[in-house]
Parts: C-alpha cells; structure tokens; sequence
C-alpha cells in the first residue's frame, strides 16, 4: 500500500487534515493538538507544505484512532468560519445532498445546482 | 427459496466468529489498517465518504420473507433506517459502524446472509434473472446452475486472489433480464440442433472505462460440462490476467488483447485436461442442488378470476398498474408482481425497514413467502395469485413501491454517486430526481413508453450507464460536475453500448438534456408504437444531439 507521505505534496492554498474514526467512520479533522474532531472548527490549518507534511504524518500515525488520513482543501466564508475546499469534502463535512429516506428533510442539505 | 446445508451454514457461522475476532484486534491496536484491510474487504465492509458501508450477498437475487425482515432489522438497529438494493442484486448500509458490525454479520449468519466475496478479486456474488423459476419463457431455473457454480467458488483458493475481481451471470430465457453481456461470463441456456440443453459461454463482458460486450467463446457447452469449462475460463483468466495495472487487470482486456479465438484455445487447451475429471457433473449431485430449491405447492386455479377482472374496470389507477408492473407467471391464475423502489423524487434502489417488514409480510401472505431484487433495483413478489392482486396492490400503494412506472423514464437505474461513494467524481442521486420530477406525470411516461436511464456517479459504472437507451455519466471539470450523455445502449439479448452524443453537460443541465431528448423522441418516431430506443436504433443519435445543443 502506498503511503501518502510518498506521494509529493502540492498545495495551493490552506489545507487540513482530515481522515474517517476507526470505531464508527465518522469524517473527523486533525487538530493542533495532535488530536481528532468530528467538528471542522477544530482543524489545524496551513498553507505550508511542509507543515501540511508533518500534520499528515502525525494523522497516519495515529492509526488506532482514524483511517485514510490525507490533506484536503479548505476556504474560508465571508465571516470567517472554516469550510470545504471542494464539493466532495462539502458532502463529507455536511453529508448527503439528499433527504435520506428515513431522516427528516431539514436534516440533509441541498447544493443548489 | 434454496435452502443452506449445514456445510453453509457452519462455513458462516466460522466467518463471522473470524470477523469478530479481527474487528476486536483492529480496535484494540492489534492489527494496523493495512492488515485489516483486506479482511474487512473479503467481508464486504468498504469505508465511503462518511462511514463504513456493508455489502451483503444475495444469491441469484432470492430472499425469504426471514431474510428480508432480518435485512429491516440490520437497517432499523445497525443502520439509518434503510438500505439500499444494488445493479448486482446486493443490499448495501451506508452508516454501519465497525464496532457493531460482528453482532450484525451474527444477525445475518442467523438467516444464512453474509458479506463473503461482495469485494476483492474473486467471483462475485452470481446474478440471474428476477423472475427465474417462474418466466413463462424459461428452460430451466437458473438459479440451480448459479448455486452449483456459487459452491464451487466459494472460498475456493485458486479463485480468491485473481487479477481482479470476476462476475458471473446465468440466464436460462430467450428474454435476457439479467443484462448477461456485461458480465466477464455470461452462460446462456438454449437447445442445440440435436434438442441437448447446454449454455452459450460469453466472455470479457464489463463497463468501466473500457466497455466491452462479452465474445461468445463457445456456442455450445453441455450441462454436464459447466464447472469444468468454468474452472477452465477461471484459470485462464488467473493465468494469463494482467496484475500490473489495476486498470488493464479484468478478462475483458484479456479477452480484447488476444483475442476472443485465441483466448477461446487456451480455454479449450486446460479444459481439455479436466473435462472429464471430478470436476464432470453427475446429474445426482446437479438434482441434489436442484431438490434444495423449495417450490410451492401452487393450488391450482385458473387466469383471469373474477375479481380481478371487476378491479379492473372499476379502478383506473390499478388497470394502470397492473398493465405496467404485472407478468404472466408460468402458471396460469398466478402473476409476477414488480414493486417499483423508484418513487417521484426518491433515491433509486433505496427501502425502508418499515417498507422491507411490509414486503416481508406480504410475501409470506400472498407470495410463498418468497422476494427477489433485479438488477434494475426493483423488488419481485414471484408467486402472487391473480385474485389476490387487489389486495396485495392496496398494500403496496400504501407503502409507496406500486407507482406503476416499472420501466418507464422515471425507473431509474443509478449507483450511489458522490453522496456517498469514496469514487465517484459526480452525483447521481440528485440528477435520477431530478428527471422523476420532470417526469412527474404518469401519462407522459406511458406515453414515452419503455425508456431505460442509467446513471454512474463515475466512469467505474455501476450505473451501467453504457447500456442504458439514455446513459448519464458524472465527471468533474476544474471542481464542477459535468455530465456525459450516452444514448442508443441496452441490457438485454440485443446488448448494446450507448453512442456519446457530444461535450459534457453542466449539473444543472442534465434534467432539461433529457426531457429535449424526450421531446425530440415524441417528434421523430414514427408511430406512438416505436419504442424509444427503436427510433434511435433507425435514426442514430444526430438528430438528438442537433436537439440538445441546438441552444446549449
């Protein structure tokens, strides 16, 4: 299996990193501690490719906690808050973009096309 | 419905106390996720954008009413609620936890279901016709040649590492249901000149990103025959597939590169040294297999009782249903009834706990306790007698699953898309809602008539999309989701891959590509009897392409 550590790392703008919980798969971010949360405010963010590095190595370490660790985009909103770089870790952060079929419609989000 | 022998049963029962074992050893550390990995993955048990998904294996698509209401029960205490019924006649969970997962394989092995080889490079779990057993236009049931084939494979060693992975489908009807030709190996039953049954061997079927219709290698193999030539394709494949490029590893690009002769001789080479081994089918065990299959004892009555006939004329609504969603059984007095899992605005192949219990629950009243699922993502009730169909579509209308659009525009075939797959480049789901929506009203798809769309959420094409009379396949460009549109494929005995039909479309687009596509359809045919993809067929996709990017 091929690390990701293996692969150079290309970076355009801030980063994070994020990974799936071992136990239940939940999307959860690595934060400045060295740690994992399920909230993305949580995140460490950089810019740096090297810090990036060294956040991922830390994350694929970690490998009790989550799995599939790798750098993934982010942006931030007009007031600030932290947000997806891109629609397919939008859908991890948020979810579906679909009602489920037993969860209420206001629970699931709808990106406008 | 076949029934496990206690060589099956035990065979799960140690899967899932190997499982359980292997779960516990990842969470505590002892095995890192490189080494759990595959043991997960021979389980069916994937990790998807938000949570583990579990696959599990329904043979030749038959469930009991017991399995189908242990299904509700996975869904209603491991899962959300749901399930989600594949193009491979599988059942996914998309929000299955890994700590609870060795309690619901326990629940699963309890009815005899499981995960086994729904992943990794082995023989898949084997696909036939949703209506065998019952078809008017059915030989034999292919179900027991399936299960003769599943036996065979399972577990079996020489088979569980090969290039990659290698779906196997059985069709015993002069009407293809099964999609047989996109399959690595298709085995038709028919008759020779001398009246023998036997099957037609097709081989180096598949979508991906490099679509091919199986080649006939063998017009004609005798019954006797089958796990022999089988075990022969198999170890040809395992021989001679590709392991160094993941995407150049499946038979079909075996089957292309030398040749469907030259592969057909390496075929006919090792299976000339086992032909007549152990591997040679003694009938004795072939109805063995065969006796396993319960069949009910069907009362005797007579079609058209009448009850159904006054429903009929006094209820618009069912005539409609009945017309679209009811086949003739190969008995008279009894009917095939298609529950349709594609309402208006709804998830293709998606079904609540509370729908599952339902269906269970008819079934065992009105059905012989029986189910099946197609690859279409429709659920069957095999065994309904006519005078009951009243009451049996009350049921299902209050349940949401009689529309009475089975094969019509809005019967959607899509796999998961990005909403949930960790592969896909696009959504699916949102885009087979959308064009339910447009097509909302019933009498436009009856008057559309048969129109299958597909939809692969990427270009691995679970969606079958290649095949489908209008394919939609999701790509990204630059971060957007873009849309190709393929029209002119099909699944059944006249298999086809679909013809692109120019650039790809935006997100937003591809519900009004669709419905200019039907508009244009309504103009060019030539009678209101020209199916769809007949006047594709006569006029190739030109005009329909001029009509959607006449203003795009």
């Amino acid at each position: 299996m091929t690390s990701p550590l293996d692969q150079k790392i290309r970076i355009s703008g801030p980063v994070v990193v994020t990974a799936n919980r071992v136990g239940d798969g939940a999307v959860v971010y690595r934060s400045a501690g060295a740690r994992w949360s399920t909230d993305l405010a949580d995140a460490a963010v950089t810019s740096d490719a090297a810090a990036a590095r060294d956040l991922l190595k830390g994350a694929i370490e970690d490998d009790l906690s989550a799995v599939g660790a790798y750098i993934a985009p982010v942006k931030r909103s007009e007031a600030g808050r932290l947000q997806p770089g891109n629609l397919r870790e939008l859908i991890r952060w948020r979810g579906p973009t679909i009602a489920l079929p037993v969860t209420p419609v206001e629970q699931s989000f709808v990106l406008q096309g | 419905m076949y029934v496990y022998d206690a060589f099956d049963r035990t065979l799960v029962a140690e899967r899932v106390a190997e499982f359980r074992d292997q779960v516990a050893r990842r969470l505590s550390g002892e095995l890192t996720e490189e080494e759990f990995k595959p043991l997960r993955l021979m389980n069916g048990v994937y990790l998807q954008l938000h949570a583990y998904m579990l696959r599990i294996a329904i043979p030749y698509g038959t469930l009991s009413s017991q399995q189908l209401r242990m299904l509700a029960h996975i869904a209603r205490r491991y899962d959300r609620g749901y399930g989600h019924f594949t193009t491979r006649t599988n059942i996914q969970y998309h929000w299955i936890k890994l700590e609870e997962l060795p309690a619901a394989m326990a629940d699963l092995a309890s009815v005899g279901m499981h995960g086994m080889q729904t992943s990794g490079n082995n023989v898949r779990n084997i696909t036939t016709d949703q209506w065998a057993g019952v078809a008017p236009d059915e030989i034999e049931d292919p179900r027991v040649w399936a299960e003769v084939i599943r036996q065979h494979v399972t577990l079996h060693p020489e088979f569980s590492f090969m290039p990659r992975k290698f779906k196997i489908c059985v069709g015993t009807s002069s009407h293809d249901r099964a999609a047989l030709r996109i399959h690595d190996l298709a085995l038709r039953m028919h008759r020779n000149d001398a009246g023998e049954l036997g099957f037609e061997v097709m081989v180096g079927g598949g979508l991906g990103r490099t679509p091919y219709l199986a080649k006939t290698i063998k017009p004609f193999l005798h019954k006797r025959d089958l796990l022999s030539y089988v075990e022969a394709v198999l170890r040809t494949y395992n021989q001679f597939g590709r392991r160094d490029n993941i995407w150049k590893a499946r038979i079909k690009i075996l089957v292309h590169d030398l040749g469907p002769e030259a592969f057909a001789k390496e075929v006919e080479a090792e299976w000339t040294g086992i032909k007549d081994g152990p591997l040679a089918l003694d009938q004795a065990v072939v109805d063995e297999i065969a006796a396993r299959f319960i069949y009910p004892d069907y009362p005797q009555l007579d079609d058209n009782p009448p009850e159904l006939a006054e429903k009929r004329r006094g209820d618009r609504r069912f005539a409609a249903w009945l017309d679209n969603s009811v086949t003739n059984h190969k008995l008279p007095g009894y009917a095939i009834v298609t529950l349709s899992l594609k309402p208006e605005g709804g998830t293709p192949g998606d079904c609540t706990a509370e729908q599952m219990d339902a269906i269970a629950d008819l079934a065992d009243r009105y059905s012989c306790g029986e189910i099946r699922v197609g690859h279409e993502q429709n659920m069957v009730l095999p065994h309904v007698a006519q005078r009951d169909l009243p009451t049996v579509w009350r049921v299902l209308d209050e349940i949401g699953v009689a529309q009475g659009n089975v094969g019509l525009v809005s019967d959607i075939i899509s796999c998961p898309g990005l909403d949930y797959c960790s592969l896909a480049n696009a959504r699916s789901i949102p885009i087979a809602q959308e064009i339910t929506r447009r097509f909302h009203n019933i009498d436009l798809q009856r008057d559309l008539g048969r129109l299958h769309i597909n939809i692969s959420g990427c270009i691995n094409a679970c969606g079958h999309h290649h095949v489908g009379h209008i394919g939609i396949l999701g790509v990204e460009k630059n971060g957007e989701e873009f849309y190709q549109i393929t029209l002119g494929g099909k699944a059944d005995e006249g298999a086809k891959l679909g013809t692109l039909i120019g650039p790809a479309v935006p997100y937003a687009q591809v519900a009004d590509v669709v419905e200019d596509i039907a508009a244009a359809y309504l103009e060019l045919r030539e009678r209101p009897d020209e199916l769809f993809i007949d006047t594709v067929n006569r006029l190739g996709v030109e005009p329909f392409k001029e009509r959607v990017y006449a203003t795009r």
